[in-house]
């Protein structure tokens, strides 16, 4: 296959969730190449890693997150995809090592203090992560001494709390004034089953969606502004 | 005791109850405290709670331990105690409903996804059996396995409740309404998907729980009796859906709004009702008499 055909069917393969050759799904491409082994071709044809990420596995990532938002895929369709990127990106590590390609930015992301629910973070973080950003996974149960830590790590980072429950919400607002007396300026997007944009502007959030993609939408135009800017 | 199905026949529509979370919390559970943990250490609160509801009239009432599978009492270093936290669950509901009112076993989903291999198929099994095994044995009449997102898993929970006990298993999923404007679980699952897999691996009773106020439950059990006219249909609805009320995240409708709509979800196909989020025994009350003159 031609260069250009691998980096359609590498986008096929996250969208639809095709890891690797033995990943079992989608049925219809059993005992197929999947993303990992079209990724090695790729490198090995000396593909540039930036039209990989950027040609085949941010269009990926996008076309099945568009249909998540559409109602048309659902939380095992996300997973899946985001399993079949990483596969990807693992082989791309190298690459952002040693600086010789940027990721967009870094997005921290945690679900809040007293809450061990992860599916939607984990939802987002594909998302985000498939958009072409580093996302660093500080897990459930984060308090705000584990935002402002990992803010410390990466002080450029935007950050984002998750929360499932309506009583562990509330440590929302805790959170953001903390790392608000911290980082004045910090972006911090919030989501969640409870939350609402009326909660979000109460608590002094920068952005509030229930939709994965749009809190992609929403770091990506944060990119565009300052390069504007 | 009776069951469930012969309190049907007898009765026509019964009433289940309402939310426990909330309830807990205001008892005094931090909310990084385990629910369930109180079963050992404050029974008496869960008793009040189990109480409330059976003095609000409800014919039948669950159990604190929604979150009883050990999957879900690891992080809080109760796994080992699973038995222990979901039989103590069950004595304390069985001791409020006294002899007429039935006690329904929770379980609730384990927060790990089948297909994504967080666990297997005989993990989920020998998980939801050891759950299933305390509340049978703390005095349980039903099984309700609720909040049920993915097929499999629900389906998982129903063997092992059967592998243990000939007590009817009732089990309930979410549905939510997608941009496209389906009900789906978040899993993808319609609700008619649901009523085949239920009605083939031999649930008693199934239905729909959380994820929507009594409107959005009309149209799902619209869907149910579509696919099947004959099994009973259960339903929790949440109080609405939530809105900000002085800084907290709260369900906005009141026990005269609820219960105004529990009409039309009876005539929709709905045989017992009760509710989920943000509803109270006067929710429950109402919805009773809502029932009575129905």
């Amino acid at each position: 296959m031609q260069k250009n055909e691998l980096l359609a069917h590498l986008s096929v393969c996250v969208e639809k969730g095709k890891a690797d050759k033995a990943t079992p799904t989608p049925p219809e491409m059993k005992d197929q190449e999947g993303a990992q082994e079209i990724t090695a071709q790729l490198i090995e044809m000396d593909v540039a890693p930036e039209e990989i990420l950027n040609g085949a596995l941010i269009p990926g990532m996008k076309r099945i997150g568009d249909l998540y938002g559409e109602g048309k895929a659902f939380v095992p369709h996300l997973l899946l995809a985001a399993r079949a990127m990483n596969a990807a990106l693992l082989l791309l590590k190298p690459y952002f090592d040693s600086g010789a390609m940027e990721r967009k930015g870094t997005f921290i992301i945690g679900t809040v203090q007293g809450d061990l629910h992860d599916i939607g973070k984990n939802l987002v973080k594909a998302i985000v992560e498939g958009s072409g950003w580093e996302v660093i996974d500080l897990g459930t149960d984060v308090s705000a001494q584990g935002f402002i830590k990992a803010i410390e790590d990466h002080p450029n980072a935007h950050v984002g709390l998750s929360a499932l429950i309506t009583t562990t919400m509330v440590h929302m607002e805790q959170i953001v004034q903390s790392i608000r007396e911290k980082y004045p300026d910090k972006k911090i997007l919030i989501g969640g089953a409870p939350v609402t944009q009326e909660y979000c502007d109460k608590i002094g959030a920068d952005f509030f969606s229930l939709r994965p993609q749009e809190a992609a939408e929403y770091l990506n135009s944060l990119v565009s502004s300052t390069h504007q800017a | 005791m009776t069951t469930i199905s012969e309190k049907l026949k007898e009765k026509g529509t019964l009433v289940s109850d309402g939310a426990w979370g909330t309830f807990i919390h205001q008892k005094g559970l931090r909310s990084d405290e385990c629910p369930e943990s109180w079963n050992l250490t404050r029974p008496d609160d869960i008793y009040d709670v189990a109480l409330s509801y059976v003095n609000a009239g409800a014919d039948m009432i669950l159990t604190n331990s929604f979150g009883g599978s050990p999957f879900k009492l690891e992080p809080y270093g109760l796994k080992e105690k699973t038995y222990k936290v979901n039989k103590a669950a069950a004595e304390i509901s069985k001791r409020a409903a006294g002899e007429d009112v039935l006690v329904l076993g929770s379980v609730g989903p384990t927060g790990k996804i089948l297909m994504m291999g967080e666990i297997t198929k005989q993990e989920l099994f020998d998980g939801f059996a050891e759950q299933i095994r305390g509340l049978v044995e703390g005095g349980a009449d039903a099984i309700l396995i609720e909040t049920m997102s993915d097929l499999d898993e629900a389906r998982t929970a129903i063997r092992a409740a059967k592998s243990l006990t000939d007590k009817e298993v009732l089990c309930t999923f979410t549905f939510n309404l997608t941009p496209a404007g389906e009900y789906r679980t978040m899993m993808g699952t319609t609700p008619a998907e649901t009523v085949e897999m239920l009605v083939q691996e031999g649930a008693d009773v199934l239905g729909a729980n959380c994820g929507n106020g009594t409107a959005g439950m009309i149209e799902i059990v619209k869907q149910i009796r579509e696919i099947n006219s004959q099994i009973p249909v259960l339903v929790h609805a949440n109080a609405g859906m939530p809105v900000l009320r002085e800084g907290l995240s709260v369900f906005p409708e009141t026990p005269d709004q609820m219960s105004a709509q529990i009409g039309e979800l009876i005539d929709a196909g709905a045989d017992i009702v009760g509710g989920c989020c943000g509803t109270t025994p006067e929710h429950i009350s109402r919805i009773i008499q809502a029932v009575r003159k129905n």
